[in-house]
C-alpha cells in the first residue's frame, strides 16, 4: 500500500486534531484538511461541564491547542462549515456551502449528538432574551473565534432548556446560571452528575431527575453509585430517581418546570437535558459505510477502503474482547487516534485499548480503568469510602474486569498496571 | 527536548506514566502529574511525545 498523499479528517475535535498530530508525527508529507462544522479553534471538552462552567477557567483556556501549534501542524482548517453528504467509494466529502472536498484518505471523527426530550425543540429559532446572556465578554472568548454565523443546535428551542456539548453551550448555561435559582438536570450519567455538582457550586437549588435508581449505576454498579449518589444528596441536591420525565412545562416559549411520570412538577427556571448521545453520523446517510451504533469499523478503525473512523463516532472490533465496541471519552479519542494515523500510513495495528474515563463532582475524583460493570463483584482494596478516599477492583467470574478510584488517581493506576496489564495499551 | 506539564490541566489519568515512567510519575494524594526530567535524553523522546499526544487533559507540551 502506498501511503496517502492527501488525509482529509472531518470534525477537528479531540480525535480528529489528534489524528492530524500523529500523521504528522509519523511522517505524513501530503496534504492535511480538516473540517469542522463549529466556529472555534479546536477546545477540549470535559473542562466545559467543570472549571469553564463554574467560571473558574475563562474559555480560553479549554483550547486544545496554541495557534504556534496548530500553525506547526501544516494544515488547511476549513472551520464553521459542516460535511452534509459522503461517498465512501469516491472519499468525497460535501459541505454545506456547496464545496466538494476529496482525499486518498479520509477519517470520520464527528463525535455525537445530545439525545432530546419531546417538546425540548419547541419554536426553531428561539433565542435566550438578552437579558439572560450575562456580562458580553463571556460570549465570544478571547482567541477562539472563528466564522461567525454558525450556531450549535443546543441554543434553539424552549427558552431555558440546555444541552451541553460543546463551548456555546457551556457560555449560554452559564449565562443563564448565573442569574437562575432553579435548576432541573434531568439525566443520572456522568454529564447530569458534573452538571448538578457545579451548579451547586454556583450556588442554585439544584433537582437531578433520572431513570436510574443512583448516579452513574449503569457504569459504576450499586456500590459505588450509591456512594456517588449519598454524596450528592449530602450536597444538598433533590433527587428523583427511578422516574421518567413526562414534559417540559413552560409558559410563553420558556421553561416553567418539568412533569414527572409520578405526577409531581419541579419548578424550574433553568433545565438541563443530559440524557445521553447518538454518534453523529446522519450526514452519512447514503454513504455506502455501514452505520450501527456509529460507524462500524474492522479491528483497524477502517470502515472501508481509504475510510477510517476515531473517536466518540467509532465502534470497532476489539480483538482483546472479542466484540465491537464505541467508547465516549477523552482517552479513547487520542489513544485511537494515534492508532487510525498508523494504520493510514500503512501499519496494520488492531486497536486494543483499556478503557478509562475520569469525573470530577464536588471534592470527588473518579477515575474508572478497564470496564466497570453493574453486574460485576466489588471489593474495596486500599483506603475506606467513609474517609472519602479508595481504590476497588471489579470482577466478573472471578476475572478482574476493572479498577476504580475515588480520590485516588495514582493508586488507581498501579492498580490498572497490575490487573488490566494483559491488554496492551495504545502505543505508536 | 523540554517538557512543560500544566498542573491545573492534568486530570490524573496516569497515562504519561504508562508511556514514558522514567519521565513522568504522579504525585500520592491527588494523582497530579510530576515531571521527573524535563530535559529527557534522546532515548526517551519517541515515548514523552506519544505521552504528550495522548494526555487527555492536554496537559504536556514539549518544544524541542
Ligand atoms: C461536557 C462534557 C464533559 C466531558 N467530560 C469528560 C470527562 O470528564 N472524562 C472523559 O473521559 N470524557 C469526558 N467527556 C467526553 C469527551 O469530551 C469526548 O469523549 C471527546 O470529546 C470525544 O472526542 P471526539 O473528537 O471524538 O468528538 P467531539 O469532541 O464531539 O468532536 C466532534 C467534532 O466534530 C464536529 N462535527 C460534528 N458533525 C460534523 C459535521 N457534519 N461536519 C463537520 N464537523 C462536524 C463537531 O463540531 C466537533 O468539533 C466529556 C464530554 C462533554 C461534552
Ligand atoms: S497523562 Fe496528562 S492528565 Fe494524565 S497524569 Fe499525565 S499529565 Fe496528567
Amino acid at each position: 500500500m502506498t501511503p496517502p498523499r492527501s488525509v482529509l479528517i472531518v470534525g477537528a475535535s479531540a480525535a480528529g486534531l489528534s489524528t492530524a498530530e500523529a500523521l504528522r508525527r509519523q511522517g505524513h508529507q501530503g496534504r492535511l484538511t480538516l473540517l469542522d462544522a463549529e466556529p472555534h479553534l479546536p477546545y477540549d471538552r470535559p473542562p466545559l461541564s467543570k472549571q469553564v462552567l463554574a467560571g473558574d477557567w475563562e474559555p480560553g483556556r479549554a483550547q486544545l491547542r496554541s495557534q504556534a501549534q496548530l500553525d506547526a501542524l501544516d494544515a488547511e482548517f476549513v472551520r464553521g462549515e459542516a460535511a452534509v453528504a459522503f461517498d465512501a467509494g469516491a472519499r468525497e466529502v460535501r459541505t454545506a456551502t456547496g464545496r466538494v472536498l476529496r482525499a486518498d484518505a479520509v477519517v470520520i471523527a464527528t463525535g455525537l449528538t445530545p439525545h432530546r426530550l419531546p417538546g425540548q425543540q419547541g419554536q426553531a429559532g428561539m433565542r435566550e432574551p438578552a437579558g439572560m446572556q450575562g456580562p458580553a465578554g463571556m460570549r465570544e472568548p478571547a482567541g477562539m473565534q472563528g466564522p461567525a454565523g454558525m450556531r450549535g443546535p443546543g441554543q434553539q428551542g424552549l427558552a431555558g432548556v440546555h444541552e451541553l456539548r460543546g463551548l456555546d453551550d457551556a457560555l449560554t448555561l452559564r449565562a443563564h446560571l448565573t442569574a437562575a435559582r432553579r435548576l432541573v438536570v434531568v439525566g443520572e450519567g456522568v454529564l447530569g452528575g458534573e452538571l448538578a455538582a457545579t451548579a451547586r457550586k454556583l450556588g442554585l437549588d439544584v433537582t437531578l431527575v433520572g431513570l436510574g435508581q443512583a448516579i452513574l449505576a449503569d457504569q459504576l454498579g450499586g456500590r459505588v453509585s450509591g456512594l456517588l449518589t449519598r454524596a450528592h444528596a449530602e450536597r444538598g441536591v433533590e433527587l428523583r430517581l427511578g422516574v421518567a420525565v413526562e414534559e417540559l412545562t413552560s409558559a410563553g416559549g420558556r421553561v416553567t418546570g418539568v412533569r414527572l411520570a409520578t405526577g409531581e412538577v419541579l419548578p424550574a427556571d433553568a433545565v438541563v437535558v443530559a440524557i445521553g448521545s447518538r454518534p453523529a453520523t446522519g450526514w452519512l446517510a447514503g454513504s455506502g459505510l455501514s452505520l450501527g451504533d456509529g460507524v462500524e469499523c474492522d479491528a483497524r478503525c477502517r470502515a472501508a477502503e481509504g475510510v477510517y473512523a476515531v473517536g466518540d463516532v467509532a465502534s470497532w472490533q476489539h480483538e482483546g474482547l472479542g466484540r465491537r465496541l464505541r467508547l465516549e471519552n477523552r482517552t479513547n479519542a487520542t489513544e485511537q487516534a494515534q492508532v487510525v494515523a498508523a494504520n493510514i500510513l500503512g501499519a496494520d495495528r488492531p486497536y486494543t485499548p483499556i478503557p478509562y474515563f475520569w469525573t470530577d463532582q464536588y471534592d470527588i475524583k473518579i477515575q474508572a480503568h478497564g470496564l466497570p460493570s453493574a453486574t460485576a463483584e466489588v471489593s474495596i482494596v486500599e483506603g475506606d469510602p467513609e474517609q472519602g478516599r479508595f481504590a476497588a477492583v471489579y470482577r466478573e467470574d472471578g476475572r478482574v474486569t476493572g479498577v476504580l478510584g475515588w480520590n485516588m488517581p495514582k493508586q488507581a493506576r498501579v492498580l490498572r498496571q497490575q490487573h488490566l496489564a494483559t491488554q496492551p495499551v495504545a502505543t505508536a | 527536548m523540554k517538557i512543560t506539564v500544566d498542573e491545573d490541566k492534568c486530570c490524573g489519568a496516569g497515562s504519561c506514566v504508562l508511556i514514558a515512567p522514567e519521565v513522568f510519575d504522579q504525585r500520592e494524594d491527588d494523582g497530579i502529574v510530576i515531571l521527573l526530567d524535563a530535559e529527557p535524553g534522546a532515548g526517551q523522546h519517541a515515548a514523552v511525545r506519544e505521552a504528550a499526544a495522548v494526555c487527555p487533559g492536554a496537559a504536556i507540551e514539549v518544544s524541542e
